[in-house]
C-alpha cells in the first residue's frame, strides 16, 4: 500500500542521508561505533602498546583479570607467559582483521563474480565453475589449506589466498541461486528486449539485487575465517610467531580453559563482537539499499487522533 | 445465532494509515459498512482505493507498522475484534471468517498435497480425527467441482489448472462453514469462461450455507453478476453504496458515473476503420511454431507440446493487431519470440525486409530499438532498485546514438508528461506508484527509443476498468500522433473492440479466426470465438 504521496527519497549516494539512516537504527549505530573503535586501535594501538605485548613476565603468568595491581594494561589478565592480554588483543587486531578482511573480500568478489556468470550463462564454463565449487566443497578445506601452504610455504599472502579459495563455494552457490531466480524476472526480459548487453543486465540489473545477500554472508563468514586461520596457525602454517592473531590466542588458551579461562575468553569475545557488529551493519545496509524496506529507517509520524 | 436482518459484520468509521517518511498515507478513510447473513456485498474500486486494506483489517492481516489503525471498530457477531487478541482472532479466522485470494498458486503451499492443506484447516481448529477428515476433504473437493476427488486429494497444487486451484482455495475456505467469506479479486487471474464457473460456484455455495459474501473486485461485470449490495471506493473513501441495481443503473456520485461509463459493454463505440492509415507491411510472420519437448522415457515416445502452431499474420504500419485467447493459447509465446526473447522452432518473421530470427550484432541492436514491449505486470517489468528517471533513460544508455546525454533529463520529463505523469515523479521508485501509473511509466520507457512497433502483452489486464480505458486511450492517442503500430495481446475481448483494427483469435496455439474487429464481433464464425463472446457475466438482476 505504498503511495505516490510518499515524499521522494533522496538518492542513497548522499552521505548525510546515510548518517541519518544510521542514527535511526540504534543497534547499527552501536555496531558502527564499535567497528570504528576497533579500526582506530588497529591503526594506533601498536604504536602505544607494541612493546608491552611481547614482554614476558614470569610473575604475571596466568594472572586473573580485573586487577589493577600491575597497571591498567593487565586489567584483562595475562597469558601463560605473563604477557598482558589487553595489549596482545590490540596488537593482534591488525593481523587478524587484515587477514580476515582481505580473505573475505577476495572470496566475496571472486565467488560472487563466478556465481553471477555461472547463474546467468548457460555455456560450458558455467558448469565448470559449478563443478569447481563442488570439488572445493567436497575436499576438507583444512586439508586443502595444509597441502597448499605446505607446498607454497607459509606467508600472509598465501594464507589469504588459501582462506579465500576455501570459502569461495558458498558465495558461488548463493550468487548463482539468486541469479537463477532474478534472470527470469520480468525486468530482465524487459532489459533484454530493449537490447541491453549481457554485461549491462548482469551488473546493472542483477548484481545490485544479489549484493546484499553476499554482504550478509560475508559478515557471517568473517568469524569462520578468523577461526580457520587460527587452526592453520596452530599447525604452524599460518602466521608465524612472534606474530600472532586473535585466533591464535584462542587456540593457545584452549588448553587452560579449566584453570585460566580468560586467556581464550577475551580474544573469543573480540571475535564475537566484531562479527556481530559486521552482521548488524550488513543487515542495516541491506535495509538502506532496498527502496521497499527503507521506510523502516525513516521517521514515521502517526496521524493526530 | 443471528437473525437474518441483523448484520453479522459491522465496520464503523475505519481509518487506516500507512506510515512513511513525513506525512502518513491514508489508505482507508472513515469507512463504514455491514453485511448480513446470506447477503453479497461487493466492494468495487480501483487498485489502491483501500478495498483490500479494509477487509484485511477484518482478518487482522495488516502489519503494524507500517500499518496503523487510527480509528474505527470492527464488530463481528456482536464482538469487537480489536479486543480479541491473537488467540481469539485465530479462533475466528478460518472457522467463522474465511478468505480467498486472487492468486491461488501463491497462496497454496507447493510442497504439500491439496488434501493435506485442506485437512490442515480442520486440524488447526481441532476438528475431527484423521479418518473422518479425509472423508470430509473428499466431500469438499467434490462439492467445489473437482472431478475424481478421492484421487485428486493426493495431488500437488501445480498439477491443477488455475481455475481448479481457485476451487481448492474455496474448498479450504468453506471447510468449516464460515459465516462470512471474503473473496479478494477471486477471478481476476482467470479467463472469462473459468471466471463464470467460479462465480456460479460461489453463488451456489452461498445459497446452500447462507453465508455472507464480501467480494472485492475491480471488474464491473463481476460486480454486477454477484452483488446484492455494492459499495464503491475511491481514494480510501466510500463514495457510493446501495442496492446493486440502483448503483449500476442510476449512479449518483461523479466517480461512479465515470466508472459505469467505462463499462465496456455499456456503450461500445466501434472503432472506425481508417483505411488510409494502413500503410505498407511492417511485420510479416510466416508459419511460426514453438514446440516444447515434454520429456520422454524408455517406453514412451517423445511428447511435444505445441505452444504455437503454424501461425501467420501481418501487421501494417499504423495498424493495431489484437491477439485474443485464453491463457495457455500461445499468445505470450508469440510476443516473446517476436522480441527475440525465445527462439522459435520453425518459421520466419520479416520486419522491414529482414528476418528477425536471423538478426545478429548491429542489426539486432537496431531491431531492438524499433520494436518495444509493454509487459503484463508493470511492477515486475521494472527494476525495483532503479528510479523512474533511470528506468526511462535506460534505452538511451543502451543505444548511445538516440539522444545526447545532456538532453536526457528534459526528455524524461517530456515523456512523463506525454503519458500523463508529472516531472517530479522522475526521482521516485516504481513501488511508489499505483498499477496504472506504473504501466504509464512502462509505456514511457517503450516510447523512449522511438519505436515503430510496440508489442503489448496483456498490458492492461492487471489494471482496473477505468484505468484500462485511460491506458488504451493513451495508446490510441500515441498511435495517431506518432504513427505507431501495435500488437495488442489480451484475453479480454471488450478492451480490444475499441482499439484493434484486426483480431486474431487463438486457441491451443492455433489461429482459429482472423478478421476485422467489427466483423468478428458482429458475426463470429468459429465456435470458440462465439463462446468467448458469450462468457461475459450477466447482471444478477437481469
Amino acid at each position: 500500500m505504498t503511495d505516490v504521496t510518499l515524499s521522494s527519497v533522496k538518492s542513497s549516494g548522499n552521505i548525510r542521508q546515510l548518517a541519518i539512516y544510521l542514527t535511526r537504527d540504534k543497534l547499527a549505530l552501536c555496531a558502527a561505533l564499535f567497528l570504528i573503535l576497533v579500526i582506530a586501535t588497529m591503526l594506533l594501538g601498536p604504536l602505544l602498546v607494541g612493546e608491552v605485548a611481547g614482554k614476558l613476565g614470569l610473575r604475571q603468568r596466568n594472572m586473573p583479570p580485573f586487577s589493577l595491581d600491575n597497571g591498567l594494561i593487565y586489567v584483562l589478565g595475562a597469558d601463560t607467559l605473563g604477557r598482558p592480554i589487553l595489549a596482545r588483543l590490540i596488537v593482534g587486531a591488525q593481523n587478524t582483521l587484515g587477514i580476515a578482511a582481505a580473505a573475505v573480500s577476495c572470496s566475496m568478489a571472486a565467488g560472487g563474480m563466478l556465481g553471477l556468470i555461472a547463474g546467468y550463462s548457460e555455456r560450458w564454463y558455467s558448469h565448470v565453475i559449478l563443478r569447481l565449487a563442488d570439488v572445493i566443497m567436497s575436499f576438507p578445506s583444512l586439508l586443502l589449506a595444509l597441502i597448499v601452504l605446505y607446498t607454497l610455504g607459509p606467508s600472509i599472502m598465501n594464507l589469504v589466498i588459501v582462506l579465500a579459495i576455501t570459502r569461495m563455494p558458498i558465495f558461488i552457490r548463493t550468487a548463482r541461486a539468486e541469479v537463477l531466480e532474478l534472470r527470469e524476472r520480468m525486468f530482465v526480459s524487459a532489459a533484454r528486449s530493449m537490447g541491453a548487453s549481457s554485461a549491462r543486465i548482469l551488473f546493472r540489473h542483477i548484481a545490485p539485487l544479489v549484493l546484499p545477500t553476499l554482504v550478509t554472508i560475508a559478515a557471517i563468514d568473517f568469524a569462520t575465517v578468523i577461526l580457520a586461520e587460527s587452526s592453520l596457525s596452530f599447525l604452524g602454517l599460518g602466521i608465524q610467531p612472534p606474530d600472532f592473531t586473535w585466533g591464535a590466542m584462542v587456540a593457545n588458551g584452549r588448553a587452560y580453559l579449566a584453570s585460566a579461562w580468560w586467556i581464550a575468553f577475551w580474544p573469543g569475545l573480540a571475535i564475537l563482537l566484531t562479527t556481530l557488529s559486521l552482521n548488524i551493519l550488513a543487515s542495516w545496509a541491506r535495509t538502506v539499499a532496498d527502496p521497499l524496506q527503507r521506510w523502516r529507517l525513516q521517521s514515521l509520524r502517526k496521524a493526530v487522533r | 445465532m443471528t437473525t437474518p436482518d441483523k448484520p453479522i459484520l459491522k465496520i464503523e468509521n475505519l481509518t487506516v494509515d500507512f506510515l512513511s517518511e513525513g506525512v502518513p498515507v491514508r489508505a482507508v478513510d472513515g469507512v463504514s459498512f455491514n453485511v448480513c447473513q446470506g447477503e453479497t456485498l461487493v466492494i468495487l474500486g480501483e487498485s489502491g482505493s483501500g478495498k483490500s486494506v479494509s477487509t484485511g483489517t477484518v482478518m487482522g492481516l495488516i502489519d503494524c507498522p507500517p500499518g496503523d489503525v487510527v480509528s474505527g471498530s470492527v464488530m463481528f457477531d456482536g464482538v469487537d475484534l480489536a479486543g480479541l487478541g491473537e488467540e481469539g482472532r485465530r479462533h475466528l479466522n478460518g472457522r467463522r471468517i474465511a478468505m480467498i485470494f486472487q492468486d491461488p498458486l501463491a497462496h497454496l503451499n507447493p510442497v504439500y498435497t491439496v488434501g493435506r492443506q485442506i485437512a490442515e484447516v480442520f486440524e488447526a481448529h481441532g476438528e475431527g480425527g484423521s479418518g473422518v477428515v479425509r472423508d470430509q476433504v473428499v466431500h469438499l473437493l467434490e462439492r467445489v467441482g473437482i472431478p475424481d476427488a478421492s484421487k485428486r486429494i493426493n495431488h500437488y497444487p501445480h498439477q491443477f489448472s488455475g481455475g481448479q486451484r481457485q476451487r481448492v482455495m474455496i474448498a479450504m475456505a468453506i471447510a468449516l462453514k464460515p459465516d462470512i467469506l471474503i473473496a479478494d479479486e477471486p477471478t481476476t487471474a482467470l479467463d472469462v469462461s473459468v471466471q463464470s464457473q467460479i462465480l456460479e460456484l460461489l453463488s451456489d455455495l452461498q445459497r446452500e450455507t447462507g453465508m455472507a459474501l464480501i467480494m472485492i473486485t475491480h471488474d464491473l461485470e463481476v460486480a454486477a453478476a454477484m452483488a446484492d449490495r455494492i459499495m464503491v471506493m475511491n481514494g480510501g473513501k466510500v463514495v457510493e453504496s446501495g442496492k446493486a441495481q440502483d448503483v449500476f443503473t442510476n449512479p449518483v456520485h461523479a466517480y461512479t458515473k465515470r466508472l459505469m461509463s467505462a463499462m465496456p459493454h455499456a456503450a461500445s463505440t466501434p472503432k472506425q476503420l481508417d483505411t488510409e492509415l494502413r500503410g505498407d507491411v511492417l511485420l510479416q510472420v510466416e508459419q511460426l511454431s514453438k514446440h516444447y519437448v515434454l520429456g520422454f522415457g524408455p517406453f514412451s515416445s517423445k511428447r511435444q507440446f505445441k505452444a504455437v502452431d503454424d501461425v501467420s499474420f501481418t501487421v501494417r504500419r499504423g495498424e493495431t493487431l489484437g491477439i485474443v485467447g485464453e491463457s495457455g493459447s500461445g499468445k505470450s509465446s508469440i510476443a516473446r519470440m517476436l522480441l527475440r526473447l525465445d527462439i522459435p522452432t520453425t518459421g520466419r518473421a520479416m520486419f522491414a525486409g529482414q528476418d528477425i530470427f536471423k538478426l545478429e550484432g548491429v542489426a539486432l541492436s537496431q531491431f531492438r530499438r524499433c520494436v518495444q514491449m509493454v509487459f503484463q505486470d508493470p511492477f515486475g517489468s521494472m527494476n525495483p532498485r532503479m528510479t523512474v528517471r533511470s528506468i526511462i533513460s535506460e534505452p538511451w544508455v543502451i543505444h548511445r546514438d538516440i539522444l545526447p546525454r545532456p538532453r536526457w533529463k528534459d526528455r524524461v520529463v517530456e515523456l512523463l508528461e506525454l503519458v500523463g505523469l508529472k516531472a517530479e515523479h522522475a526521482d521516485r521508485y516504481p513501488h511508489q506508484f499505483s498499477g496504472g501509473q506504473r504501466q504509464r511509466i512502462a509505456i514511457a520507457r517503450a516510447l523512449a527509443s522511438e519505436p515503430e512497433l510496440i508489442v503489448c502483452d496483456e498490458a492492461v489486464s492487471a489494471l482496473d476498468v477505468s484505468i484500462q480505458m485511460q491506458v488504451v486511450a493513451l495508446l490510441a492517442d500515441l498511435r495517431e500522433r506518432l504513427g505507431l503500430s501495435y500488437i495488442f495481446i489480451t484475453h479480454d475481448l471488450p478492451i480490444v473492440r475499441q482499439f484493434a483494427d484486426r483480431l486474431l483469435v487463438m486457441q491451443r496455439g492455433r489461429v482459429v479466426e482472423e478478421s476485422d474487429t467489427e466483423i468478428l464481433f458482429n458475426d463470429p464464425k468459429h465456435d470458440y470465438t462465439k463462446s468467448l463472446l458469450n462468457a461475459v457475466p450477466r447482471p444478477k438482476w437481469a
